[in-house]
């Protein structure tokens, strides 16, 4: 930790950061099942999940703030399983931030490097960096508690980047700033964890800040992984049911496909252009990948349009086809009560829980798709809507 | 910290209270409020000025007094002020030969118990504050025990226990008996500030590479310094004003200042007993102006709080 950043390195080819089988268990419950992590160096993974996944504890068993019960951890090739947090490379960016509110901005930041034994020149010149880098000379002899809360963000990361961390860990940062200045910060964050390259573990419930920041995405239930993979395939194509639902917006058909197209459980049908696999028992459909056309058009089905919301360059469309709810982004402006076509682009077949990927991604055949859906035209069935 | 905040957000919210009261007033020429909307306000401010009357009577009432009362020579009952006034009374308490030693025993006793206190109850308090151990809450329900019973039974089993240690009429034992009195305050307001130092903020200091010793002596004991230290006043003052053990275990061979007045009151009439008061107030006074900047004007506890 004493050393700087990249010169002790021992294992070039090693991640930055490597977990393996690491577990936990709090209160006779299982909260990190033998969970396997490998951050690449320099790269920004995302532990995403709803509350009560596990994410907060493995970072806290990251930090050295929490001893595993089972498993290796590994930073930079060199074991810290079982190190105390002030032994370990790492740096936290707390939730709350953790300012201490008896010392200054500067004597927030300098504080790690005083414990290090600095001489007071080096202390100066690394808090002035950290300063610099984070926008806050002119707060650096501020109190935390008078400086605003995007302000107190800006210090804790400043504290702990002055650090020179092998790994920078930072637990759900923003969930304390308003959505603006969210933004605003995450993008700062990104900027300078690339400039510096550091290895970097961001814990999250924000879906869209997860997409945006990372440069991977473990999406995790249960004190487990159910999907690392970079923002864009994760939600392309979703491992399992559970980050089907969790990333996104999804129409969720429970019934698999049936000649190139997702039968609806009222009856009627909705035709699909290609399916992620031949065979399952559930289509997922995103709303983007639902077309409305003129009805009648051949390839199509019939659906009424319920209700049609704004949502500045794209309109949210909520309709109804054989008593079955769909969901569709669309660039058109369909009045409500206008019957309309409809046809799906993609959809993704899951078999129970688990993604049906079949080498080529399913293209249908056309021609069944058409007398499906003109054969039940009951536009006023009484299912609620659902979405996924 | 609990106590100090308390006081200085009191004074903010008269001053507030104040604020919003006149903005009526202010408001009333662009816009005018209703009748019934300037009798409701107008109400409101009676109230509060008349609450804030029957408090200030009520706290300060009994000083204004006894500092009238040390300087009266006859003060008959329904007048408010004395009919006649005289110095006579300080004159004799300060004749008083024992009055500079008795002063400066109580303030040894009152520094003794004090710091043998501190260093008895602040590591007990950081244990209950901050560890998690079984009988924790037995203990600290246990700590009220000695305010629970009769003060004087209290005593008088200390003293069958005293005297067959050799304890009685010894300084040791005055020590003992005012350290009694503080181990509540002592144990429960620091425990209270210990136990409110954010667990994230240690954290971020082992992060940050410190050791627990120097993460508690750098992070943990600065935070509780306001609550410790309305502790430790607190206990001086009870320390100082102590009479009822200091006089059963001290007496006859050290008379405090508490004791004394005891004397004085049985031999003089009341008048030299107010000013006896007032001269025992002196210390709390001070005292209170001293740390008046810091804890009371809530700089420190101001300070401290994260949003």
């Amino acid at each position: 930790m004493s050393t700087p950043r990249r010169a002790a390195n021992p294992d070039a080819t090693a991640p930055g950061l490597q977990l393996e089988g690491i577990a936990k268990i709090l209160g006779g419950r299982t909260i990190v099942d033998h969970l396997d992590l490998a951050v690449d160096k320099g790269e920004l993974v995302c532990l995403l999940g709803p509350s009560g996944c596990g994410k907060t504890t493995t970072l806290r068993m990251i930090g050295g703030f929490l001893q595993p019960d089972a498993g290796r951890l590994q930073i930079d090739g060199i074991d810290y399983t079982h190190a105390k947090p002030e032994r370990r490379p790492t740096a936290t960016v707390f939730q709350n931030y953790a300012l201490w509110p008896h010392m200054t901005v500067s004597k927030n930041i300098a504080f790690g490097l005083a414990v290090r034994r600095m001489t007071k020149a080096q202390i100066k010149e690394k808090t002035d960096w950290a300063l610099d880098l984070l926008g806050l000379q002119h707060h650096r002899d501020s109190m935390p508690a008078r400086i605003s809360g995007g302000e107190q963000q800006r210090v804790a990361l400043a504290r702990a980047l002055v650090l020179e961390p092998e790994v920078l860990l930072m637990d759900e940062p923003l969930s304390n700033l308003d959505a603006q200045l969210r933004v605003q910060v995450r993008e700062t964050i990104r900027e300078i964890q690339q400039r510096l390259g550091i290895t970097t573990v961001f814990v999250t419930h924000d879906q869209e800040e997860a997409l945006s920041i990372a440069d991977r995405v473990a999406v995790m239930s249960g004190g487990r992984i159910q999907q690392l993979a970079p923002p864009a395939e994760l939600y392309r194509l979703p491992r399992t049911k559970f980050v089907a639902g969790f990333i996104g917006t999804m129409n969720v058909f429970e019934s698999g496909p049936v000649a190139g197209s997702i039968p609806f459980t009222g009856g009627g049908s909705l035709p699909c252009a290609s399916f992620s696999g031949r065979r399952g028992n559930s289509c997922w459909v995103r709303p983007e990948d639902i077309q409305l056309t003129d009805a009648g058009a051949p390839g199509t089905g019939r659906a009424v349009v319920l209700r049609v919301i704004p949502r500045g360059h794209y309109r949210e469309v909520l309709l109804q086809s054989h008593g079955t709810a769909l969901r569709a982004f669309s660039d058109d402006d369909p009045q409500p009560e206008q019957v309309v076509g409809v046809r799906a682009t993609r959809a993704l077949v899951y078999s129970d829980d688990l993604l049906v990927e079949d080498e080529e991604s399913v293209v249908a055949e056309q021609e069944s798709a058409g007398e499906n859906s003109r054969s039940t035209a009951s536009a006023g069935g009484s299912e609620k809507y659902r979405s996924a | 910290m609990t106590v100090a905040p308390s006081l200085s957000n009191g004074a903010v919210d008269a001053a507030s209270i104040s604020v919003a009261a006149d903005r009526p007033e202010l408001s009333f020429g662009k816009r005018g409020p209703s009748p019934a909307e300037r009798a409701r306000s107008v109400l409101l401010r009676l109230l509060g000025l008349t609450v804030s009357i029957v408090l200030v009577l009520f706290i300060v009432g009994p000083l204004v007094w006894l500092a009238i009362g040390a300087f009266a020579k006859t003060w008959n009952a329904p007048s408010l002020l004395p009919q006649a006034w005289t110095l006579s009374w300080w004159k004799i308490v300060f004749a008083q030969p024992e009055l500079g030693h008795s002063f400066w025993l109580s303030l040894r006793f009152a520094v003794s118990a004090t710091a043998l206190a501190t260093v008895i109850c602040l590591p007990a308090a950081y244990a209950i504050g901050r560890r998690r151990f079984p009988g924790r809450r037995v203990v600290l329900i246990g700590l009220f025990a000695t305010n629970a019973f009769p003060k004087m039974g209290l005593f008088t089993s200390i003293a069958t226990l005293f005297y067959s240690l050799n304890l009685m009429g010894t300084g040791l034992g005055v020590v003992i008996i005012q350290l009694l009195g503080t181990i509540v305050t002592m144990v429960w307001l620091p425990a209270a500030a210990f136990a409110s130092v954010s667990p994230s903020m240690l954290d971020a200091a082992r992060d940050a590479g410190a050791g627990p010793v120097r993460t508690f002596a750098r992070i943990t004991l600065p935070q509780a310094i306001p609550g410790i230290a309305v502790a430790l006043i607190l206990a001086f003052l009870a320390c100082f004003d102590e009479a009822q053990g200091t006089y059963l275990i001290g007496s006859p061979t050290y008379i405090t200042m508490p004791t004394q007045m005891y004397t004085l009151v049985d031999n003089y009439p009341a008048p030299a007993a107010a000013v006896f008061a007032i001269v025992l107030t002196i210390p709390s006074i001070l005292l209170l102006l001293l740390v008046r900047r810091h804890i009371l004007g809530g700089h420190l506890a101001e300070g401290f709080q994260i949003k």
